[in-house]
């Protein structure tokens, strides 16, 4: 029993990782609200992040800071890769966002299954 | 300067959109996008060059040696594809200009040159570099642009589209981070060469698949392989001609290159393909695109959207190769990479023709263009033809070594499936040759607005290319062979 719950536990982040994950991608699919959609997709690139840097921490390291004192780090690398993941994240919610008040200026909606049925699909 | 090319065909389409942001004078800025295209392919073709006399080139980005700095890898492979994308784009850009005058608002052109510079600066990071997150970086970098190229255009449905391709793209691209992720979980290392080396003596097996399975998925959104094309045809038939027309012949085949990249390069031929479902859904996938894609298109009135139709079908034809490798299907998939960009290139450029002269959109609107606008209905009709493959264009080479390769692999269901879904391209392409040639013109006949030099005139030689390298394939077929041969069948054969 107890080396069920150390197992958990110890791979707690990864459960939430997935959890995050796969309740951003139904909120993608499910909602039809183009910002409620433009959220979803925010949390599922979100849980991606946390996936880079849960296994960057080891055991007993500190802050990749260089001193006397210590001798194990965590890894520094995910962090620098998870900045540039960030700023790659910001900019397509910002043009989404963007994108999605420029639909509302012409269409008066931003309702997927209003905007799609009337005007994509009918040729 | 050369010893740096591989950094500078990147960095010089995305230095030249900085500018084009910063000046904001729509002629000047036609000027500058088209110094950056011309000194970017003549970076590419010494990049091509030097692969070719030298073998592989490594180019550690600022000085950081890999495999913790980023590498940049130049083989006959890639450089071939760089020199490619280069070409076509740069033919776009002349073509650009009045193109755009019409079909864009007098404030937007300047960001649209903008945009299609960091475009084809992201794309042709995607084909040089040799990191994993780099790779992703710059796939979003081309996506964003791509994005803004496609809601662009004056049609309002544009905007549509490209959230559509926005919610898609984004989706494709965070499941490669996904797959990147577990490998980076089990090697430890992004530098795609390394991990090939590290993942040979590795035992984990299922993490790997994993991994296999989420970034095949997220670059197949990319691609557009079958299931997963649903915002390419919205995407390709609502953005500017021009935009079109550099989609179209770019974007989907540089995702195709990194999907090769990865199942030869990274993962390796062994693995992949000892799994036989892996092969199975790939061949079965792309027969299915070739027969559905192709079917849809046959009910379609859009006429981009007819073609965008067919690029999803033509797009099966390069995966099918993918999934028979050998030597024969991958050159086939390789050729068919540069054809079908010369392909397209050439037939939605000509319907950009069509839209600057007379706003056609619709096929019934083609009734009789062979009388009014002859060159531009010839141009059509031959690259329509070669799409269908038929023998002495650049299609029918395409499908002759598909067809070799399947043979030799003993797939004949494959062969059949080639075989009918040409006929099927016939029928929408026949369709459209039709009403140019054989119908009258309906209603008032529109006085057509006079067609500008260039525009004709890089129509007219992407037309010709499709049937010159149909019949001369030393540039195409054999550059093809060399690169599948050198780099991508290195140990197999």
């Amino acid at each position: 029993m107890s080396s069920a719950l150390y197992n958990f536990i110890s791979s707690y982040n990864y459960y939430v990782i997935i959890f995050l994950m796969i309740s951003g991608l139904f909120i993608v699919v499910s909602r039809g609200n183009m910002v409620k959609k433009l959220v979803g997709l925010a949390l599922f690139q979100t849980s991606v992040y946390i996936l880079y840097i849960s296994p960057g921490k080891i055991l007993n390291g500190t802050a990749p800071i260089l001193d006397d004192g210590y001798s194990i780090y965590s890894s520094p690398f995910p962090h620098v890769l998870i900045l540039t993941a960030i700023v790659v994240g910001i900019a397509t919610l910002a043009l989404g966002l963007s994108l999605v008040i420029r639909v509302n200026e012409e269409f008066g909606t931003i309702e997927e299954d209003e905007l799609f049925d009337n005007e994509l699909n009918n040729e | 300067m050369n010893e740096h090319a591989p950094a500078l065909v990147v960095m010089l389409p995305i230095i030249g959109a900085v500018l084009i942001m910063l000046i904001r004078h729509n002629n000047l800025n036609w000027g500058i996008a088209l110094i950056s295209g011309i000194s970017t392919i003549y970076y590419s073709i010494i990049l091509y060059l030097n692969a070719r006399s030298i073998g592989t080139i490594s180019y550690a980005m600022g000085g950081w040696e890999p495999p913790v700095g980023i590498e940049y890898r130049i083989d006959e492979f890639n450089s071939l594809l760089i020199a490619l994308i280069a070409i076509v784009s740069f033919l776009i850009l002349v073509y650009a200009r009045s193109s755009l005058n019409i079909e864009l608002k007098k404030n937007k052109i300047s960001t649209f040159y903008s945009m299609y510079l960091l475009c084809l600066g992201g794309l042709i990071g995607i084909l040089s570099t040799g990191d994993a997150f780099n790779a992703f970086v710059f796939l979003e970098i081309s996506s964003l642009a791509t994005y803004v190229i496609i809601s662009m255009g004056n049609d309002r449905r544009g905007l549509l589209a490209a959230y559509q391709y926005l919610i898609i793209g984004t989706i494709g691209a965070t499941l490669y981070v996904i797959g990147v992720g577990l490998i980076f979980i089990i090697t430890g290392s992004l530098n795609l060469y390394d991990i090939s080396v590290k993942l040979g003596d590795i035992e984990l097996y299922r993490p790997l698949l994993a991994s296999l399975a989420f970034i095949t998925v997220g670059i197949a959104l990319k691609i557009a392989l079958f299931p997963l094309h649903a915002w390419l045809p919205n995407a390709y038939a609502f953005a500017p001609s021009v935009g079109t027309a550099f989609l179209a012949s770019t974007a989907t085949k540089v995702a195709i290159y990194l999907l090769i990249k990865y199942l030869y390069l990274v993962y390796g031929f062994d693995l992949v393909y000892s799994n036989q479902i892996f092969i199975f859904v790939v061949l079965s996938l792309s027969i299915i695109a070739m027969f559905g894609a192709s079917m849809i298109a046959i009910f379609q009135s859009n006429l981009k959207k007819l073609f965008a139709y067919s690029s999803v079908a033509q797009i099966g034809y390069i995966t099918l190769g993918i999934g028979i490798a050998n030597y024969n299907g991958l050159t086939g998939s390789t050729v068919h990479i540069i054809n079908h960009s010369i392909i397209k290139a050439a037939i939605f450029l000509a319907i950009g023709c069509l839209v600057f002269s007379s706003k056609i959109v619709n096929i019934d609107q083609l009734a009789g263009l062979g009388k009014r606008m002859p060159v531009v209905a010839v141009c059509i009709t031959v690259s329509s033809l070669s799409l269908i493959g038929v023998p002495g264009t650049v299609g029918f080479i395409s499908k002759w070594y598909l067809v070799l390769g399947s043979l030799e692999q003993g797939l004949w269901v494959v062969v059949f499936a080639l075989a009918v879904s040409s006929i099927l391209a016939l029928i929408y392409v026949g369709r459209i040759i039709e009403l140019i040639w054989f119908h009258t013109p309906v209603g008032g006949m529109v006085s057509p607005n006079k067609m500008p030099f260039e525009m004709i005139a890089v129509t007219v030689l992407m037309t010709i290319a499709t049937v010159y390298f149909g019949i001369d394939t030393r540039l195409t077929g054999d550059l093809a062979k060399i690169a599948v041969e050198n780099v991508l069948l290195g140990e197999q054969l």
